[in-house]
């Protein structure tokens, strides 16, 4: 299997969809060569505004550039993009519903060695609380590239959170469509619900629990809101036992959605697998995965637990 | 108080009529604020008697506008940066024909287009604001925007002498005459006065000019209750090449009331019915005499 960057896959998209789309321009904060905006830029300078450090200003700017009809790519951290300018995206691009796609990359522990003060694990909980805003984790680079292509046909504010580390390509010939969820591998006794890179963590947990003789479902959800309630519902009938896993706080991402989704219409045991509460650190970023229980050991143990 | 360093130069001098029109609209406004802040027992009095009469200039001699079409794609675009001065520009709007006056008293309350902040729904606003610091940058948006599309119209910014205590705003100054934004005016409602008060007890912002002109500016100061001179500023902006202008219109707090002129407590308190009265009394004896 492939593996690939979904920055470099989000780089090249936008390179590829600055020749449909004359409208498209990519705004970053001095990170392109980071969030790999620059492959745009060098083929596109006119449509590309590497602004500075400024994120705030690049949100405003992104709403203005929206609201005169322009399809505008912002981007730079997870961390600088919801949490620098968290006021400027609430208001001024989601309360104008001002069609601007936040691409963030670096998300998450898997930043690794910068430490805790880069690493974000409150984004999708801020993107999701605002009204009108779509939140979407690609698994892998192909899919990046499908849901970068995506979103630049969907009208109105969207947040696309990408990691660092280079994943493998598994979704290489899966569908997305905004607001589905996909089911990577059935299973019957557990259904693990992955977003964003963890997929090949709960991916491998179901490999170990197939050793054991235990099936797992692994379900990736790429959108996190609007989230796919039915696959949720029908997989959780099916299993009854639900493990949720992400590399995000406790509070407020996937598991948090899900836990809302199974309370109030499908109550079943459920496991969630994400930073509990705690800011992250330096260090290699697949290590931080496992030094914070988001690792496929820790699915298998509670999957195991499940199963009594 | 500080004074205009300067005067901008007259090349086209108002007539006795457009002079007596502006001073009229300008006093609608004000007149209008006060009800619609008496009414609704909300919203901020101070900052929108202070912006009353470049609003009045804005939109009864200056900007490019369709009231019959708000969304006509050539107008000029304008972002009311300093949101909370809502009730003058909705006043501004609705005497330029862009909703009925009637709405007016609808401000604030439920169910009613009219938000207490500046709302995007309303006829004739391009953004929504409030939360200070936004409405600039989205106007360097609007302008780039206009720039690459090789359009012609022009785009303005209001934002408030508090509001310049907001990081973004320095940071859209600093990006504006980097792109050499000339298609951008933005005007500053210096009244030297911020929500707990005077801005010499709270954080003096020194000269803005000054400030502005060391960011690389096109920096014009000006009386900002002198028509003549809002016009010759906007006008001369309009004529500046390669660089953002913003016009440095000193104003007062609360201006065209004598009670509410330079008193902080007027910023964001509604007036008692008295207060109410005095108000409209003294705003109609001005006028009688324009």
């Amino acid at each position: 299997m492939n593996v690939e960057s979904q920055r470099v896959a989000y780089g090249e998209e936008l390179a590829k969809l600055g020749e449909k789309y004359k409208d498209l321009v990519v705004l970053d904060a001095d990170l392109s060569t980071s969030t790999h905006t620059y492959m745009f830029g060098n083929k596109y300078p006119d449509r590309f505004f590497n602004l500075g450090i400024d994120e705030q200003n690049m949100m405003g700017m992104a709403a203005g550039l929206a609201l005169s009809g322009k399809l505008v790519f912002a981007s730079t951290f997870a961390i600088f993009a919801t949490g620098r300018a968290y006021d400027l995206v609430r208001q001024s691009i989601a309360y104008n519903r001002a069609n601007v796609k936040i691409v963030v990359t670096h998300a998450g522990l898997t930043l690794g060695e910068d430490g805790a003060t880069h690493q974000m694990l409150e984004d999708i909980s801020l993107m999701c609380g605002l009204p009108g805003m779509t939140v979407i984790a690609p698994a892998d680079a192909p899919e990046t590239r499908r849901v970068i292509h995506a979103v630049t046909e969907m009208d109105g504010p969207c947040y696309v959170r990408l990691s660092r580390e280079k994943v493998p390509s598994i979704l290489e010939d899966r569908q997305f469509k905004i607001g589905k969820g996909i089911i990577v591998e059935d299973g019957a006794d557990v259904s693990i619900f992955s977003t964003g890179i963890t997929l090949n963590i709960a991916l491998q947990a179901r490999e170990e629990l197939k050793k054991t003789g235990v099936s797992a479902a692994v379900l990736h959800m790429p959108t996190i809101k609007p989230i796919d309630k039915e696959m949720i519902i029908t997989s959780a009938k099916k299993t009854g036992r639900v493990i949720t896993v992400e590399e995000h706080s406790i509070y407020g991402g996937l598991g948090s959605r899900i836990a809302e989704v199974l309370g109030e219409n499908y109550p079943a045991r459920l496991q969630r697998i994400a930073v509990r509460d705690k800011f992250g650190e330096s260090g290699k970023g697949w290590e931080l995965l496992e030094k914070y229980g988001i690792s496929s050991n820790e699915i298998v143990r509670h999957a195991n637990e499940m199963m009594g | 108080m500080q004074k205009p360093t300067s005067k901008p130069t007259t090349h086209n001098a108002l007539s006795a009529t457009e002079l007596k029109t502006l001073r009229l609209k300008a006093n609608e406004i004000r007149r209008w604020v006060i009800e619609m802040v008496f009414s609704a027992k909300s919203g901020h009095i101070g900052g929108a008697l202070s912006i009353a009469d470049v609003l009045s200039v804005l939109y009864f001699k200056e900007l490019n506008v369709d009231p019959k079409n708000p969304n006509w794609d050539g107008r000029d675009r304008l972002a009311l940066s300093k949101g909370h001065a809502s009730a003058a520009y909705y006043a501004a709007l609705a005497l330029r024909g862009f909703f009925p006056k009637e709405e007016l008293l609808t401000f604030r309350k439920i169910n009613s287009k009219l938000q207490g902040h500046a709302y995007k729904g309303v006829p004739g606003v391009d953004v929504s604001t409030g939360s200070l610091g936004q409405g600039i940058c989205v106007s360097l948006g609007m302008a780039l925007a206009a720039k690459m599309d090789g359009k012609k119209h022009r785009v303005y910014a209001i934002i408030g002498d508090g509001e310049c205590d907001e990081g973004s705003v320095w940071e859209a100054a600093l990006n504006a005459p980097f792109r050499k934004l000339d298609n951008l005016t933005v005007i500053l409602d210096r009244n030297e006065f911020q929500n707990d008060g005077s801005m010499y007890n709270i954080l003096d912002t020194g000269s803005m000019e000054d400030k502005f002109s060391s960011f690389g500016w096109n920096v014009i100061s000006i009386d900002g209750h002198d028509m003549q001179q809002i016009v010759d500023a906007i006008e001369e902006a309009r004529e500046a090449k390669s660089k953002p202008s913003v016009i440095v219109a000193h104003t007062i707090k609360g201006k065209g009331v004598s009670f509410m002129e330079n008193n902080g407590s007027f910023h964001g308190k509604p007036p008692t019915e008295d207060e109410f009265e005095k108000a409209i009394a003294e705003l109609d004896e001005a006028r009688s005499k324009i």
